[in-house]
């Protein structure tokens, strides 16, 4: 999976190392395997390798992880900014 | 308590091919509820899983020889991963379906093993403390879940990691064609439109002979935009998307040119060209919603910069292309 890297420098993650209790859940959902728990606290590998899932986050238990997590998608982007243009609802969208 | 197989029958193989092609894929669901796998006790493992069919057969084809309940949420038929970002497959939808389904009462134990992927939606802890069952978060793939389990439920580092094969890629094309099909109306529409266009205001064969010309290079778009960046993914060079859809769109422009050039004026070579990779960028950039591993924000970044530089580029080929009788 590491030849799959995105752009760099978008992803929204951000971790406050001095909160973290090392409780490794992030480390347990993360689906692109970028944290590293070690004696020296939490260390993000790979940040380019975040898609924003927001599974860190949702599973942090003091809130020391955030990031805008949404799905990355540009059909469903596209049909939002539409949407937003044209003043309607989100009507449907692919998946 | 419904008895499920862990093999497919001739059914369930129509049933997958079905979705796959996308026919059938919105509405491909099983009934939630609790559901057996085996013959399994109080002391049985519950998996969890959503209720798109095709998730539900992940789930269960892995399992011969295994003794498990099978609880299948509600996710108004949505993949685990797609369902835990729309949130459907939710923190609410897991305590609601345990205490709906009474699982309390089926299951000595007080765990639950939910798929890795649906960690986007589902936060551990609060499970706990809405319906007091713990949750274990299990392998990405059901096909390690034997192994999972028999490990007693230890994920390997691989198990944990989201992967974007060959065959993987692959086995979405149908879906990006068959989601084609549509837009494709109307696209053939204004081909032929602007085909027949002329100093004669309309020419039906115009339409008929360039119209033929522009769809084909439709079609290779098409060809290079949702077949070869999908197949080609890891080998195409650039991170976003628009940029990597250029190279398969170009690739087969330059392939088709000594079929095209010799019926047409060099304005037109450019305009279907010009078209023909615009499409293969356009759908490139589309595929970013099938992937594994693009960010929401890595894929606004890069429409900011390619639906400019797209929607300049088909400007300039229905000019070039609308233009031609006239001179």
């Amino acid at each position: 999976m590491h030849g799959y890297r995105y752009i760099e420098g978008t992803a929204t993650l951000e971790v406050d190392r001095q909160r973290c209790v090392g409780c490794g859940n992030c480390a347990v959902v993360c689906p692109h395997r970028i944290f590293a728990l070690s004696t020296e606290g939490l260390e993000v590998r790979a940040p380019e390798l975040c898609m924003e899932c927001g599974a860190c986050a949702r599973n942090c238990p003091v809130q020391a992880i955030s990031v805008a997590p949404g799905v990355g998608c540009a059909v469903a982007l596209l049909s939002a900014w539409i949407n937003r243009l044209l003043g309607r609802k989100v009507l449907s969208d692919c998946c | 308590m419904p008895q499920v197989a862990t093999t497919a029958n001739a059914r369930d193989l129509w049933g997958t091919v079905g979705a796959r092609i996308g026919i059938i894929r919105r509405n491909y669901r099983v009934v939630p509820g609790l559901y057996a796998v085996g013959s399994p006790g109080p002391e049985s493992s519950v998996l969890v899983t959503a209720n798109y069919k095709l998730s539900f057969d992940a789930l269960r084809l892995p399992l011969t020889g295994v003794d498990a309940w099978l609880l299948v949420l509600d996710t108004r038929g949505i993949n685990v991963w797609c369902a835990a970002g729309k949130g459907t497959l939710s923190t609410e939808e897991v305590i609601q379906s345990v205490n709906r389904f009474r699982l309390s009462e089926v299951v000595s134990h007080r765990q639950l093993v939910l798929p890795q992927l649906a960690a986007t939606g589902v936060t551990a802890q609060e499970v706990k403390r809405g319906c007091g069952f713990q949750v274990l978060f299990g392998p990405v793939r059901a096909t390690d879940l034997p192994t999972y389990l028999h490990q007693g439920k230890q994920c390997d580092e691989a198990m944990r990691e989201v992967t974007f094969t060959l065959p993987e890629r692959a086995v979405l094309i149908p879906v990006e064609l068959f989601l084609l099909a549509k837009p494709l109306l109307t696209i053939l529409a204004l081909v032929f439109l602007f085909s027949g266009i002329g100093p004669s205001l309309f020419s039906l064969t115009a339409a008929l002979d360039r119209g033929l010309l522009l769809l084909a290079a439709t079609m290779l778009g098409i060809a290079g935009g949702a077949v070869l960046t999908p197949l080609l993914l890891p080998w195409l060079p650039c991170r976003q998307f628009w940029l990597k859809g250029l190279w398969p769109g170009l690739a087969l422009a330059a392939c088709t040119y000594p079929l095209f050039a010799p019926r047409i004026a060099v304005t037109e070579q450019l305009a279907l060209a010009l078209w023909a990779v615009t499409v293969s960028s356009y759908l490139a950039m589309n595929f970013t919603g099938s992937t594994p591993f693009t960010s929401p924000s890595g894929v606004e970044y890069e429409m900011r910069r390619g639906i400019p530089v797209q929607l300049a580029a088909t400007c300039l080929a229905v000019a070039l292309w609308v233009s031609r009788p006239f001179f």
